[in-house]
């Protein structure tokens, strides 16, 4: 988290420098006579599809980054030039300090065994093997006996809650249930980075919003470094702490949620935007005062994760500033009446964030 | 001529039809005249190919072998030498498991001699009691799925000894037991080499459509050639045969194989080949188990076919009974072959679909209960067939080996029936047989001789440029110039008129049928049943009850094509018409359509494709059975294919003869394929 980046200055977990993905038989050429100024159009004419464009950033360890765009934005090939399921044109991945586009096939195979999880968008579970056994595949991959990886992959079925369907196959289980599967699948090796490509797209409204609560909680368990990917604008606010919007391969705008709801960066991300009700995704976190201990509070405390909607009404009745506490009750900021007034009726861009 | 322009299509195929007609009566049939009949070009190609046979097995690259008998060095050429080999390593294969199942001195003979034989009389491996491989067959299904299957296994192979075949039956399960494990392996590797080289792909593709459109009996000549006659000639044709549907079935299921799980294998940290063995193969398992019952009825089907060559066993008997007109026990026989095959295919399916507890902990006696229960009842099993010797003293041993045709019979049954229908029947019989030759089928075949090369040519090519531009008139075209000039153009016109016969009536009664099965999903299961249980018979089940009826004339072979070719028609039409979707149907419904109405401009339309696709079916295996016919007498190609069996130098004249069948068949799918696709595209289907 952010925080932790300020505290502690350490090496990012992914770094990605100048990335380009272009599909396309003459791509490394064209690539080179762009000189780092690819046109997507110029590059369509010659038969060439820019996947990723230009795109450098880093997620440190404990970071959800969740990257949002619609289909065809590039997105999911980042994840994939990322985790190296597809091989980047040009650019600079590295995995804790390690190149990742220098790796061999047996240090890449070393790599997934040890440090990745990946979960897909369509489950992408094995139709032959149970729960139990799709679990345990990454850990009879890597060599572990079958008695050591099923006590292992019946815990990981404990932990997403499918404990008496461990012996059912994916055909028998509902999409959530299957996701379920392929998140413990996912989480079995116990990786440093976790991807996440879609990974509740596919499933009914309501089960999305419990699988993201479900998933919320174990990500409060585990402290994973994420790479999240959807195409679901609401979902990445919900669960990012930082947010990197993706339109033909570009990265428009890396952020917090709240500084994209609130300075969206180009006319695109506006749009997005401009349909979200702050109040209901913001959390105080992101638009409260930094702590001023010359200030008087009143008695009211408000939890920083609190969703702003929750609050804001016994907010705006107090009349002086209210204290803002983290999960131990330490107090960590502060807002104002006036300044819930901006958030939740003002259009400019002009309202003090924090963050 | 305002409908004319609004259906292109219908124009210019009616342009052609006129034309054609125009040359059919212009053209005078003269030996000389090229638009009548082309020369035979090809005439010399048969002996060349003889002759590089030939020359490859006796000639090529010569080596010293070492004779172990004369002891001494022999010249001899290399591809005898490595087709010996393998001829050896089969036979002895065969036999090794045809000795366990039934005894015999063989395999013994393999590692000693017959020197060592003689001067041991007691070296002889003893046949498995029956009851044996019964109780073994029963406890591996019990083992496998459950109490179902033991029973049904059991219960097959009861039949099979008290009515006397378990002899034949186990040597044609010991051929089985070989030829298919092979096919499978083989099918296995050259699918996933397919799958893993482009390159590999694009060469295997041409070679397996021309070996499925390649009728069995043309496989048969080359093998004799390369691998003499016997046991392991038959198992080697088998294989030839049975492989090329395992690797067609292989590489589709690995082409549909979803990206993503590739992908969640590779993000599971897996090798290559782990990939391969527990990501692909094991997700394709659907389609791969397609293909392994594919095979066993293919070893199936050839057990009978594979007879001409010297395979024993069942086929062998089931063809002298044919040959003898005892349709009892032919019947019988079939029966045994389809037990056979329904029981291997069960089996292999359970054993695919076995899953396993991991966290049952069990002791050594519970974990190999299945086991120790074998290891008793065969003890048990073997002092019963002991004790059986003593009590029919010098009888049949009933509890050891039921001699071959010492069993129970139904034969004199179905034979007095079959009396009895000929008795009964046979003026109306023979009257219904002399009409439809006299009026239907020599008119036709009339009309087919009569037609000169050029009309022919500009029908088909016409046609393929109608469906797919002239890309497809010209792979049609060049498919039937191999055939023109041929010396065998007249025999393959009586094979394309035969087939069209059977293809239209089969057509027609498959698509009624389908239809009407169709309209309730209770009746599309039983006629899909149904279907899949008469597709397990050989094909020359189907010979059987017509001869009998009909007496040897194209009218007894065109109702057996009839009757095998209706199959595909009528599983194709009832999938087609049960996979539109019930949304377009109720549409139809709620627009006041009559079920007539709705049939023919819903349900017919959109499933036209893939009734088209069950119309290629029908038409290579109305093209098989036409040629499998030549057994009862035609005089069309395939009598000539039977003939180059019993020629030495028939190696060229079958394979050409074959292919020529292949080309028909071949230009035929191409047309069907093209215009399927065309079709589906237009719907949206993809």
């Amino acid at each position: 988290m952010s925080l932790d980046r300020e505290t502690a200055p350490r090496q990012p977990v992914i770094k990605c420098s100048s990335v380009y993905k272009i599909f396309g038989d003459n791509a490394n050429r064209m690539l080179r006579e762009a000189n780092g100024n690819v046109d997507a159009k110029a590059f369509q004419d010659a038969g060439c599809v820019v996947g990723v464009n230009n795109a450098s950033f880093e997620v440190h360890k404990g970071e959800m980054l969740v990257v949002m765009g619609l289909s065809g934005s590039g997105k999911s090939t980042l994840l994939r030039c990322i985790s190296r399921l597809t091989e980047t044109t040009s650019g600079d991945i590295h995995i804790d300090g390690e190149d990742l586009l220098a790796m061999s096939n047996r240090q890449l195979i070393e790599l997934r065994r040890n440090k990745m999880g990946m979960v897909f968008q369509s489950f992408a579970l094995l139709p032959h093997k149970t729960v139990l056994e799709n679990i345990a595949f990454p850990l009879q991959v890597k060599g572990m006996s079958t008695k050591d990886s099923m006590t292992r992959a019946m815990e990981m079925v404990e932990l997403v809650s499918l404990d008496g369907r461990q012996n059912y196959f994916p055909r028998q289980l509902s999409g959530g249930q299957q996701q379920r599967v392929g998140i413990a699948r996912s989480l079995a090796v116990e990786p440093d980075i976790w991807f996440l490509d879609e990974p509740f797209s596919a499933l009914d409204p309501l089960i999305r919003k419990e699988m993201q609560d479900e998933f919320l909680r174990l990500q409060g368990v585990l402290h994973k470094t994420i790479l999240f990917v959807t195409h679901d604008f609401s979902e990445a606010l919900r669960l990012a702490d930082r947010i990197a919007i993706m339109k033909d391969g570009i990265i428009e705008q890396l952020d917090t949620p709240a500084n994209i709801v609130l300075k969206p960066a180009t006319e695109y991300v506006r749009k997005f935007t401009e349909e979200v009700p702050r109040e209901k995704v913001l959390k105080i976190k992101s638009v409260m005062d930094p702590l001023d201990n010359t200030e008087e509070f009143s008695d009211l405390k408000v939890s920083q994760n609190a969703i702003i909607e929750t609050v804001a009404e016994s907010v705006l009745s107090e009349k002086k500033a209210v204290a803002v506490v983290d999960d131990n009750g330490n107090v960590v900021g502060s807002i104002h009446a006036s300044n819930m007034l901006y958030i939740l009726f003002g259009k400019d861009d002009t309202t003090k964030v924090g963050g | 001529m305002g409908y004319l322009k609004k259906h292109p299509r219908l124009a210019q195929f009616t342009l052609l039809l006129i034309a054609f007609f125009l040359l059919v009566a212009v053209v005078t049939p003269s030996e000389t005249n090229v638009l009548w009949r082309l020369p035979s070009l090809l005439a010399p190609l048969p002996g060349e190919i003889n002759a590089f046979a030939e020359h490859l097995m006796f000639d090529w690259f010569p080596v010293q072998v070492y004779d172990s008998e004369l002891k001494e060095y022999e010249q001899s050429a290399l591809l005898r030498e490595v087709t010996r080999g393998f001829s050896r390593s089969v036979l002895f294969l065969i036999e090794f498991i045809r000795e366990i199942l039934v005894g015999g001195v063989k395999t013994i003979v393999a590692f000693t001699g017959w020197q060592f034989i003689r001067e041991n009389p007691w070296a002889m491996w003893p046949a498995l009691p029956w009851t044996v491989v019964i109780s073994g067959a029963m406890i591996l299904g019990y083992t496998l799925s459950g109490r179902g299957l033991a029973l049904l296994a059991g219960l097959a192979l009861a039949y099979i000894s008290i009515f006397g075949q378990w002899h034949p039956a186990m040597e044609t399960l010991s051929f089985v037991l070989v030829a298919a494990p092979i096919s499978i392996f083989l099918g296995l590797i050259l699918g996933v080499s397919a799958y893993k080289s482009r390159v590999v792909a694009a060469t295997l593709k041409p070679l397996l459509n021309i070996a499925q459109t390649m009728p069995h009996f043309s496989y048969l000549v080359p093998v004799t050639v390369f691998f003499g006659v016997g046991d392991h000639a038959g198992a080697i044709a088998t294989i030839i045969f049975a492989t090329p549907p395992m690797i067609r079935l292989t590489l589709l299921g690995l082409q549909n194989v979803p990206v993503e799980v590739v992908e969640a294998g590779m993000m599971c940290g897996s090798s290559d080949r782990q990939i391969l063995l527990k990501v692909l193969v094991p997700t394709a398992r659907r389609d791969i188990l397609i293909g392994v019952n594919q095979v066993i009825m293919q070893c199936l089907a050839m057990a009978v076919i594979a007879s001409f060559i010297g395979a024993k066993g069942l086929g062998f008997n089931l063809l002298l009974a044919l040959n003898q007109l005892r349709i009892g026990q032919a019947l019988e026989l079939g029966i045994c072959i389809v037990l056979i095959a329904v029981v291997l295919d069960k089996l292999s399916l359970a054993w695919a679909n076995k899953q396993t507890d991991y966290f049952a902990d069990l002791s050594f006696v519970e974990r190999n209960k299945h086991s120790l229960l074998f290891l008793a009842v065969f003890a048990i099993c073997v002092v019963l067939a002991f004790l059986g010797s003593v009590i029919f003293k010098g009888g049949i041993n009933y509890l050891y080996l039921i001699p071959h045709n010492k069993g129970i019979t139904t034969e004199w049954f179905w034979q007095a029936g079959v009396d009895w229908m000929i008795d009964s029947w046979y003026s109306s019989l023979q009257g219904f047989n002399r009409g439809l030759i006299v009026n239907v089928l020599q008119p036709m075949k009339n009309a087919y001789l009569g037609m000169p090369v050029s009309a022919t040519f500009l029908l088909v090519m016409g046609v393929g440029y109608i469906v797919g531009g002239i890309r497809s008139a010209l792979i049609v075209g060049g498919f039937l110039l191999f055939i023109a000039l041929t010396e065998w153009w007249d025999r393959a016109l009586i094979t394309m008129y035969m087939a069209s016969f059977a293809v239209i009536v089969s057509v027609t009664i498959g698509l009624i049928v389908g239809s009407v099965a169709a309209q309730n999903s209770l009746a599309s299961k039983v006629a899909l049943l149904v279907c899949d249980t008469l597709q397990t018979f050989p094909s020359f089940i189907y010979l059987i009850p017509v001869i009998m009826l009909f007496g040897v004339t194209d009218t007894s072979v065109l109702i057996a094509v009839i009757i095998y070719a209706t199959i595909p028609a009528t599983r194709y039409t009832i999938e087609g018409i049960r996979s539109v979707p019930p949304s377009l149907r109720e549409a139809g419904m709620m627009s006041g359509a009559t079920g007539l109405q709705r049939w023919i401009s819903i349900d017919l339309p959109l499933a036209f494709p893939h009734i088209m696709l069950g119309v290629n079916q029908t038409v290579i295996f109305a093209l098989f059975m036409v040629i499998i016919g030549a057994m009862i007498g035609t005089d069309d190609l395939g009598q000539y294919i039977l003939k180059a069996l019993s020629d030495k130098q028939g190696i060229g004249n079958g394979l050409m003869l074959g292919l020529c069948v292949a080309f028909i068949g071949l230009a035929v799918d191409h047309l069907i394929h093209t215009w399927a696709a065309e079709r589906k595209a237009l719907l949206g289907l993809t």
